[in-house]
């Protein structure tokens, strides 16, 4: 029973978010779930971004602050008129700060599906060297 | 959240009274329902969805990201549409440490009544970024038909 309802998903509202300066351009802002995880060599980071195509997604990284932030197109016909209305459309933003040193150069982004996957690959100095130490 | 429902009606077309007093109603219920969030949660099954009308279609969206085409159901009957699926989220590499889990993978399922009797024949699905779209096409007795006066 227990295993059941663990493997149900459940229903999460979409995270509005309370930027600190006003926008400029009207709409909601939503930040995307993420997953993040760090191997030896590198950070990957998936978010779902649902509704964004690759050209209107902005991968920013300065300061050691990764900033993700997507615009979406409408979705609704123009002549079509709302009956239920349960979740809204609108921008994504986040923003992490990294605490290993990225080698900037060769960041991969991917966008399938709605989810992005970010590959972040530590800088050489960042990744653990195990020295062996011979008996001499 | 409640001042949005209320104030951003996509269309504000006075054609006849009697639907400005139709749309006043579903303005209310559209309240009401956001005024009583317990009640809310218990009707709350994934995917959230967005049902919108056109002239001769009905379009329901979701967001599923993540999702692929082959694990989703749809099923449709007269005045019902049904989506169930599973989201499955790969197993990354051993050794992975993480930092954040905040995305779930799990099965959803959901049954949504449709307004009007629609045509089970014409029924459009398409997943594209993470956004199922299914148009699906009214029944021709519920479609509004235009008529000419000699």
């Amino acid at each position: 029973m227990a295993d059941t309802q663990s493997n149900e998903l459940k229903v999460r509202e979409k995270q509005e978010v309370t930027s600190p300066a006003e926008q400029t351009k009207p709409g909601l802002i939503f930040t995307p779930a993420v997953d993040i995880f760090e191997t030896e060599k590198e950070i990957t980071l998936l978010a779902d971004v649902p509704g964004v195509k690759a050209d209107d997604l902005t991968i920013d990284i300065r300061d050691n602050t990764l900033t993700l932030s997507a615009d979406i197109a409408p979705v609704d016909g123009t002549d079509e008129v709302d009956i239920l209305v349960e979740y809204e459309s609108g921008r994504y933003y986040r923003q992490f700060t990294l605490g290993e040193l990225i080698n900037q150069e060769n960041i991969d982004a991917k966008l399938s599906d709605g989810v992005l996957r970010l590959s972040l690959p530590k800088v050489e100095k960042a990744t653990p060297k195990k020295i062996t130490v011979k008996a001499g | 959240m409640i001042y949005r429902r209320f104030f951003n009606v996509p269309t504000w077309r006075f054609r006849s009274p009697l639907e400005e007093l139709y749309r006043m109603r579903q303005q209310m219920e559209q309240l009401l329902e956001s005024a009583a969030p317990q009640q809310r949660e218990a009707a709350g099954v994934l995917p959230l969805i967005n049902l919108t009308e056109g002239k001769d279609n009905y379009y329901v969206r979701a967001e599923l990201p993540g999702v692929k085409g082959d694990d989703l159901d749809i099923q449709v009957t007269a005045n019902n549409l049904a989506i169930s699926g599973e989201r499955k989220i790969a197993a990354e590499e051993e050794g992975a440490r993480y930092h954040r889990r905040e995305r779930e993978a799990g099965k959803f399922s959901r049954m949504i009544g449709l307004p009007g009797e629609v045509d089970t024949n014409k029924v459009d699905a398409k997943l594209e970024n993470g956004i199922l779209t299914v148009v699906i096409s009214k029944a021709e007795i519920a479609k509004p038909k235009q008529i000419t006066v000699k």
